[in-house]
């Protein structure tokens, strides 16, 4: 029996997913021991147009990372959902817009604005931006259209599972490969990892008083972080309450707050609104004046809340018809 | 022929002051604008920013937000709490450039028909400068580009 087909496509994302599963060190041989993978742009010399010879459904599993911000995106995620029985959205880009999804407080015209002929260290004289077709003699040379707004993958294409995180971590993808390959699936839809908050399984659970009452939000280079107390209790912004489990707690065991890259759990709409409102519960400031005190070191509460689900919040993007 | 804007605008009133306070400027007949449609909760501090949101997302223009007077809640601090929330979530509306003036809290006592009254005929004069609401870029509109 030939062995089941599988494909990694990156869209917009850093390479950080493709790592991960790198890390999965010699496990990776052993997955690589039992399927035959058919596309991977970042290691392996496979040609868009083998793909397109494919059957449909050819192929088993479809590993996609990253957020669709070009067309060339939008074209291979529907090209891959089309030759795929599965497909998996690997990672926080993908699944919820991740960081790239950032983009979404602003639009095409002021990034290219900004990346071409603004930015201080430029030196780009003729004002030159990219353009989607241009001519070099007598060849006609294309670009991929870039679009105003950062999509999540399941804006899309269907979906069938998420991985989340940023990146998932070596265990939650040496679990969720596992399964597809003893066909062992949850319902379709399933978000690999587990539905409960983050708070639930932090060392600092049991150091958090019984009332948190904040007085002023601080950031992180404003205290030195006790690494024995809930990171809320000291007053800095932890997205704990409003983050789903499965990271292994990591970034707290560095001493760092948690910033939320797995995203919400399944009874929750919108990870930014959760987080308001976890916050909104904590805080001991009453008059106009106390508040605006307490969220002065808070000075991006978009960018706070929605570092990795921008594409996912409820408000969508800043491009408004107003 | 051009017809007026009419906004739609959600208001979400808790039980206990500021239903009590629509009903009196029902009682009292007071005129108040017709765009305003009341959503009834237990408490202002039952309301989290995602029901405002969705409000948005299934086309209000603006959304309210009325409790009772700081002291005077019925839980004794949900409207503290709704306050501590809108005053965050006001200030990240604009980063997602919705106008925050098509958001309002305000308390609304059960006797204060007329606030009542004041207060909607208010934001929706304000809305109604300010014209739709359009979200796009957005997971089900799909925006422009796709």
């Amino acid at each position: 029996m030939s062995k089941p087909k599988v494909t990694f496509y990156w869209c917009a994302s850093c390479g950080g997913c493709e790592e991960t599963v790198v890390d999965l060190a010699e496990g990776v041989l052993d997955v690589v021991a039992a399927v035959d993978i058919v596309l991977w742009p970042v290691a392996l010399d496979f040609k868009y147009k083998d793909i397109e010879a494919m059957a449909d459904k050819s192929i088993a599993v479809s590993f996609i990372n990253g957020a669709v911000r070009t067309s060339e995106q939008e074209h291979i995620c529907k090209l891959l959902r089309q030759k795929s029985q599965l497909v998996v959205s690997f990672g926080s880009c993908a699944g919820s817009g991740g960081i790239p999804a950032l983009a979404n407080l602003t639009n095409k015209q002021d990034i290219f604005t900004t990346v071409y002929l603004d930015n201080p260290s430029l030196d780009n004289k003729e004002k030159k931006v990219p353009k989607e077709l241009s001519r070099e003699g007598k060849y006609d040379l294309t670009l991929p259209s870039f679009y105003d707004t950062v999509y999540k993958l399941d804006d899309i294409i269907e979906v069938d599972y998420y991985l989340p995180g940023c990146p998932p971590t070596p265990e939650l993808i040496a679990q969720a490969v596992g399964a597809i390959l003893k066909n062992q699936l949850p319902p379709k839809g399933t978000i690999l990892s587990p539905n409960k908050a983050l708070c639930s399984s932090c060392k600092l659970n049991d150091s958090k008083p019984e009332d948190i009452a904040i007085k002023e939000i601080k950031r992180v280079i404003d205290i030195k972080l006790d690494p024995s107390k809930c990171y809320l209790a000291q007053g800095v912004v932890c997205m704990g309450p409003a983050t789903r489990d499965g990271c292994g707690v990591s970034c707290i065991n560095g001493n760092m707050p948690c910033t939320g890259c797995f995203g919400p759990t399944d009874s929750v709409k919108d990870q930014g609104a959760e987080m308001i409102s976890a916050l909104g519960g904590i805080i001991d400031a009453d008059s106009s004046e106390q508040l605006n005190k307490c969220f002065a070191r808070l000075p991006d509460p978009a960018g706070t809340f929605y570092r990795y689900g921008m594409s996912a919040s409820l408000l969508g993007s800043k491009n408004k018809k107003e | 022929m051009t017809t007026e804007f009419n906004p739609k605008i959600v208001a979400f009133v808790c039980n206990w002051c500021s239903y009590a306070g629509a009903d009196k400027a029902g009682g009292q007949r007071l005129d108040y604008a017709h765009n305003v449609e009341l959503i009834r909760v237990m408490c202002s501090g039952r309301v989290t920013p995602s029901f405002v949101m969705e409000a948005f997302e299934k086309g209000a223009d603006g959304v309210m937000v009325l409790g009772c007077h700081p002291g005077d809640c019925h839980y004794r601090t949900g409207n503290y709490k709704a306050k501590r929330r809108f005053t965050l979530f006001q200030k990240m509306l604009s980063q997602f450039g919705v106008d925050p003036r098509r958001f309002k809290l305000d308390w609304v006592a059960a006797g204060e028909g007329a606030k009542f009254q004041k207060v909607s005929n208010e934001i929706t004069e304000e809305v109604k400068k300010l014209g739709p609401l359009k979200l796009t870029g957005f997971v089900k509109e799909r925006g422009n580009d796709l």
